[in-house]
């Protein structure tokens, strides 16, 4: 077998145990169990991302994902203190509907698209040869993936920086070091007499 | 010779897209729709690189001796800002989750909608009282 | 801090390299796969490590709440000010051609090297905010619980096993 053919072969395993774990996620009850499967859906996607050629993304998202995705949910976890969920008490028929209504306008509208990997499909053919052949003489970086990003694309950078920006202020503002809420409320329903040191 | 694999990956794509909706429209635990979602973004990423690969291709890395057709850098770049933005919007609503935690005491959907409810009739209660 | 000699001595060896490592991913970003967002991250995942390992109390005086809030800041400041010296030196915004009038091309090398490093510092900045929050929120609540045992039944309870 070529290795074009043990790439096709190692794609559909790697897919396989997402659709595995992805199955998990959606039986599994035990909240800490459905972290863990998150973390290894993360992972197993950064394979595939590598397999595809996409190492910067691989690395990002392996990095997020299965990084600090994991250690923010693990610490909700532990801060929620709950430990599974609640069985639905009635099999739900819209969400079921909804997912089958988008899969089905999904997969006819997929009909069109040509297979994966062709190197004359319309995506490969008109913006990208740009890019390849200007990015040694404008900018001369390797990485054509930075150049883009940072470069010729620069402007959606400085926007992505600020949602970063503005997610960090945000959880600030919302788990900023004060007194818990909850706190308080439960000392005031106890009648407590003290005065209020804060 | 790997025509074989087809539209698999496209197909793979549209299972995860259908069940990342389902977990995040069925489970009322406000986690598990956080990991729902996360989900739902994941299998979009895997649309767009997968349309991005090439047969025999190599990574966007330019190099002395390079005989292989490149594979399209934009959707790499696309991807990146998304998972940057996917993470920024998961911590936002896991510090939400944390919030409402602390203030209904529970992360299931509908106890929150019946603690809401009850609220609503103390306020309707209170102003008749006065009124 | 957890009183476990392994992971203890584990980090202690492993922090260093891993920013170090993240220091090469910042720079090396034009030449291979890296760049300001994966470094940014690496940077966190040491600094998260040596909080969980050592205490939040410890990583919190190596890497004080205000620095950190600062540097979310100053990375998107660089980001910006970079386009701004663009527009002050006669082109358009963030046009890094104009950063070096004799070779536009080395002018782009400048400004992809500036603008990734400001990205790298809000990055790593915000994820250590971010776990800050969550870690302060824990242990504030556990205070206060101990607390409230404490009223209950009059006596000192230890608080078993928690890290700090």
């Amino acid at each position: 077998m070529s290795v074009g053919e043990w790439e096709a072969l190692i794609n559909v395993v790697l897919l396989g145990l997402l659709l595995v774990v992805t199955f998990g996620i959606i039986r599994l009850r035990n909240l800490f169990g459905v972290v863990m499967l998150a973390g290894i859906y993360s992972l197993l996607m950064a394979m595939v991302f590598t397999l595809l050629d996409a190492v910067d993304v691989a690395f990002t998202e392996a990095a997020v994902g299965a990084g600090v995705s994991t250690i923010l949910s693990l610490g909700t976890l532990a801060l929620i203190d709950s430990r599974r969920e609640k069985i639905p008490f009635r099999f739900q028929f819209t969400p079921m509907l909804v997912a089958l209504v988008t899969g089905a306008v999904l997969l006819w509208g997929m009909q069109d698209m040509p297979a994966v990997g062709t190197a004359d499909a319309p995506n490969q053919v008109h913006v990208a040869p740009y890019y390849i052949e200007r990015t040694p003489v404008e900018i001369d970086v390797p990485n054509i993936v930075t150049a883009v990003l940072a470069s010729y694309r620069g402007f959606d950078t400085l926007g992505e920086v600020t949602v970063i920006f503005t997610a960090g202020i945000g959880v600030m503002m919302l788990l900023s070091s004060m007194p818990v809420i909850g706190a308080r409320r439960r000392r005031r329903r106890n009648g407590d007499d003290q005065e209020n040191d804060t | 010779m790997m025509e074989w694999l087809g539209q698999f990956n496209y197909y793979v794509f549209a299972i995860l897209m259908m069940a990342g909706i389902y977990v995040a429209m069925s489970r009322g635990n406000l986690v598990k729709k956080v990991v729902g979602l996360n989900i739902f973004q994941a299998s979009v990423f895997l649309l767009y690189i997968s349309s991005g690969k090439i047969w025999g291709g190599t990574a966007p890395i330019l190099g002395d001796g390079l005989t292989q057709p490149i594979s399209n850098p934009l959707p790499h770049v696309l991807i990146l800002t998304a998972i940057v933005v996917g993470v920024a919007t998961t911590s936002i609503g896991l510090a939400l989750i944390v919030r409402i935690k602390e203030a209904y005491g529970t992360v299931e959907e509908d106890e929150i909608a019946e603690a809401e409810a009850l609220y609503e009739e103390e306020l309707i209660r209170a102003e008749e009282a006065e009124a | 801090m957890i009183e476990h000699l392994v992971p203890r001595i584990l980090a202690k060896l492993l922090i260093p390299f891993i920013l170090l490592f993240g220091l090469y991913v910042q720079f090396h970003g034009d030449f291979g796969p890296g760049g300001g967002f994966q470094a940014g991250v690496i940077f966190a995942a040491g600094i998260i490590l040596y909080a969980l390992i050592y205490g939040l109390d410890r990583a919190r005086r190596v890497i004080t709440p205000g620095l950190v809030a600062f540097l979310v800041a100053l990375g998107l400041l660089i980001y910006a000010g970079v386009g701004v010296a663009t527009l002050l030196l006669g082109a358009e915004f963030l046009n890094y051609g104009a950063l070096d009038s004799h070779d536009p091309v080395h002018g782009q090398h400048l400004g992809i090297l500036i603008i990734e490093f400001g990205v790298g510092t809000t990055v790593a900045a915000v994820m250590i905010t971010i776990f800050y929050q969550f870690a302060g929120r824990l242990q504030i609540t556990r205070e206060l619980e101990s607390d409230e045992t404490d009223d209950e039944d009059g006596e000192e309870e230890e608080m078993t096993g928690s890290p700090q």
